[in-house]
């Protein structure tokens, strides 16, 4: 099946997430879609399936314009997607979410199952409730789902976090004999550039809303990357680093959530130091993160602040010994949406049982004007800008913590914003605070971190000097290809 | 079996229809997802409306079946009406559905004293005894479940009618879906707002329905204070006590009934000396006891013990999770 986009434009407020995107998907091939959280692809592939329509532009299908609205109505038009947490109902069973939004009586319905799941090894129990299965069972539910409705197209997202190498195996077998048995379109929303160079025939790349590039496939990893991430690797001043004495350290720490491990990792933090984390999205780096401000606790191994063991001990002790943190989800987790400036100021700093309202809204203001808050003390918190969100959060932390753990600081900030945050930020390290931030810029990284720590699925490789690194390590780093690299060594 | 034993567990059935039908139309709406609140208000407001709804057509010269049957649609419509505005001001006006639902208990509860104050104590229409042919003949089954009033055995329909709707039927399946994923539900072609409107309602009515079983039925009549003030509470803590399956839910809704019974006539014995009040409380202390059992996991445990099929079964059966979307607000796109 043939997929041409025309000219598809997506606004979510200021955002202009799709960007006059213009791509042709031939039938037969399994095409990768690359690009960075948040450059629209999730966005282009939802429009794509029917999730979301497009503010303007055309969806050709084998040549005629397709106008469709919803998902039920794209897989009518032969496009299906499985989303990278399954659509399906947990409190069903197989054999009932398979039924759910199909004409397929109960026992045509199991006899189709079984067939479809037996073309490509799936076992899938029909009496099963689907809350049992694992992630990959659901995709395969899903992909079952919906070759049973006949689409001719197959979006995947992400479809390869959470599942083991068997079952990936598995999948890419089945991906790989719809396209070329079935003549099958299958497009691949993907951060992980092993899985598109294993996979794919074709990419097509997505940065801040455009199609910024497309290549044939075989492509190598540091080849995707330059794709990705554009060549602007322009080296910067750094400002010498005054290092101190050991202030964080992790010792043999075991980390691990529902989609990935972190075995064994070493890791001591000196005052004044600034350690960078590189890595495609979910490579561990927030687990790392949060195992070092003791909202994660390690499986095994032990965290020290300064010479106390704080393993096992919550946030708020870490706090206390002058650990702190910033989440990268700013209204999730870093601030409360319906609180207004002055009543967060309240929340951080008053200590007694009242609160002095006066003493609170003298401070928020001052705060305000000190960290260039474009807002006033009653706005609420949502009515201010990301940057001014940001510059909020680093007035609401301690004025000189030993360390700042800071998720994606800068993110979608715009260049001035992102600048006063590393003015303020590196004015803090001068008075011997470490910073252990993450990043999805390259840039940023290689400019402000002494240290740089790459994260690939859980692995962990060390730069220790930030600016002995190329554009072309960096790539072949963020792809998982740590065995080449010579200016560093693997910490896990 | 002895006569008088025959006509306790028969007077069980009867007391317990209203619940059964009340809490069978709240099972239906929380399936699909939406919390109504207001049962114990709209169960009071419906039971007043069907019966002077019932008393007015019977005066102005209508037959008496003719007079039952404008009560209980009146009844219907007006349970039917309270559950429209907590759908409309749930999803629609994106309110919340506790809040709503909440507010609407007290408003519709006062509203139905008000309205009803110049008909209380007064004679009126009356459903009268149904003796089913051949069923109510049988022994033992025959006084206990087939010699009621037709509001009886619409429940003993409705049971059925509502598990079949609910696991047996593609509509069930969408209904279903709708209250534990509305995502996946939208992702499949289903309106899931619409929906929510049409069991909202339709549980709505149900509630009525329970309102008329009462004035025109089991409770006749009108009073202040109402006769069957509370039981809307008792119908909702019903639906979470069975696990939002209607077998269970009913089973819930007869237990408490029994209970009543037992508490009924203990304080009728003279030799035995409880207070009333302790006995009240029995019903709660038992629901709560098996909600901490079923939720403990103590019954998962015991469960591991048991063969795979039959495991399957009994953790259907033993359920207790609410439908995962209960309460939540769903926007497509």
């Amino acid at each position: 099946m043939q997929i041409e986009l025309r000219h598809i434009h997506k606004r979510f407020g200021p955002v202009h997430a799709n960007n006059d995107i213009d791509v042709t998907f031939q039938g037969g091939r399994i095409i990768g879609v690359l690009g960075e959280n948040g450059a629209g692809k999730s966005t282009l592939m939802k429009i794509l399936a029917g999730y979301q329509p497009a503010d303007s532009g055309d969806i050709i299908i084998d040549g005629r314009v397709a106008d469709y609205r919803g998902p039920q109505a794209a897989i009518h038009y032969g496009i299906g997607m499985l989303q990278q947490d399954p659509l399906d109902v947990p409190a069903f069973t197989v054999l009932e979410n398979f039924i759910f939004g199909s004409r397929m009586r109960h026992t045509e319905a199991r006899a189709r199952l079984r067939e479809i799941s037996q073309r490509f090894g799936f076992s899938l129990d029909p009496d099963m409730p689907v809350s049992q299965l694992s992630i990959a069972q659901r995709q395969q539910l899903e992909i079952v789902r919906l070759l049973a409705l006949n689409v001719r197209a197959l979006i995947l997202d992400e479809p390869t976090t959470g599942i083991s190498a068997e079952q990936k195996a598995l999948l890419f077998d089945t991906l790989r004999s719809l396209a070329r048995n079935d003549g099958m379109t299958v497009l691949l929303v993907s951060h992980k550039l092993e899985d598109v160079i294993a996979l794919c025939d074709e990419v097509v790349v997505l940065r801040a809303g455009r199609l910024t590039g497309r290549g044939e496939m075989p492509l190598t990893t540091q080849e995707l990357v330059r794709l990705m991430f554009g060549q602007s690797f322009a080296m910067q001043e750094r400002p010498a680093a005054h290092l101190g004495d050991v202030i964080l350290r992790l010792e043999g720490v075991h980390l691990r959530d529902k989609r990935l491990s972190i075995e064994h990792l070493n890791l001591a933090v000196r005052a004044g130091e600034v350690i960078g984390l590189a890595g495609l999205d979910g490579s561990g780096q927030g687990l790392a993160m949060r195992a070092c401000v003791g909202l994660v606790k390690p499986v095994a191994g032990r965290v020290f602040v300064g010479n106390s063991d704080m393993t096992g001990k919550p946030y708020r002790a870490f706090l206390r010994r002058g650990v702190a943190f910033s989440a990268a989800g700013r209204l999730e987790e870093g601030l409360v949406a319906g609180l207004s400036l002055t009543e967060h100021v309240a929340l951080a700093n008053e200590r007694d049982m009242l609160v002095n309202w006066d003493r609170a809204r003298r401070q928020t203001a001052s705060q305000l004007a000190a960290y260039n808050v474009r807002g006033r003390p009653d706005d609420l918190i949502e009515q201010l800008s990301g940057g001014n969100q940001q510059r909020l959060l680093m007035a609401l932390m301690p004025e000189q913590p030993l360390v700042m753990v800071l998720e994606q600081p800068t993110r979608g900030l715009d260049v001035d914003s992102a600048a006063w945050i590393w003015r303020q930020l590196l004015a803090r390290r001068e008075g011997g605070t470490a910073i252990v931030f993450s990043s999805d810029d390259l840039d940023e990284l290689v400019a402000y971190s002494d240290r740089i720590l790459v994260f690939y699925a859980g692995q962990i490789f060390e730069i220790p000097d930030a600016s002995a690194t190329t554009i072309d390590q960096l790539g072949h780093l963020i792809g998982g290809e740590f065995e080449m690299a010579t200016i560093g060594k693997r910490l896990t | 079996m002895n006569e008088p034993f025959l006509l306790i567990l028969g007077s069980i059935v009867s007391n317990a229809t209203p619940l059964v039908i009340a809490s069978i139309g709240e099972t239906i709406t929380e399936r699909a997802g939406v919390v109504n609140l207001s049962l114990d208000g709209s169960i009071m407001l419906s039971a007043m409306a069907g019966f002077v709804a019932a008393y007015a057509a019977a005066n102005g010269g209508s037959p008496t079946e003719l007079s039952l049957l404008i009560g209980v649609l009146v009844a219907m419509a007006a349970g039917a009406l309270v559950a429209l505005i907590v759908a409309v001001g749930g999803i629609a006006l994106r309110r919340d559905q506790v809040a709503v639902g909440f507010v609407l208990t007290l408003l519709t509860a006062d509203l139905a004293q008000f309205l009803g104050q110049s008909y209380t104590r007064i004679p009126g229409p009356t459903v009268g005894q149904w003796v089913l042919p051949v069923l109510g003949d049988l022994p033992v089954v025959g006084p206990v479940l087939f010699r009621h009033n037709i509001f009886v055995y619409i429940s003993f329909v409705l049971i059925f009618a509502c598990w079949f709707w609910l696991f047996r039927t593609r509509s069930g399946l969408a209904l279903r879906a709708v209250g534990e994923r509305p995502e996946a539900a939208f992702a499949r072609g289903v309106d899931v707002n619409r929906l929510r409107y049409v069991y909202t309602v339709l549980g709505g009515a149900l509630v009525g329905l329970a309102g008329a079983a009462y004035s025109l039925g089991i409770k006749p009549g009108w009073a202040t204070p109402p006769p069957m003030r509370g039981d809307g509470w008792i119908a909702l803590a019903i639906v979470i006590f069975g696990g939002w399956h209607p077998f269970r839910v009913v089973l819930g809704a007869y237990l408490f009934a029994a209970l009543r019974a037992v508490s009924t006539a203990i304080q009728r014995t003279p030799d035995i000396q409880i207070s009333p009040v302790l006995l009240n409380l029995l019903p709660w202390i038992l629901m709560i006891a098996t909600l901490v059992a079923v939720s403990s996991g103590a019954i998962e445990r015991l469960m591991r013990l048991l063969p795979g099929s039959f495991q399957r079964w009994t953790r259907n059966v033993l359920r207790s999770d609410p439908p995962a979307a209960l309460g939540t607000r769903f926007d497509a796109g």
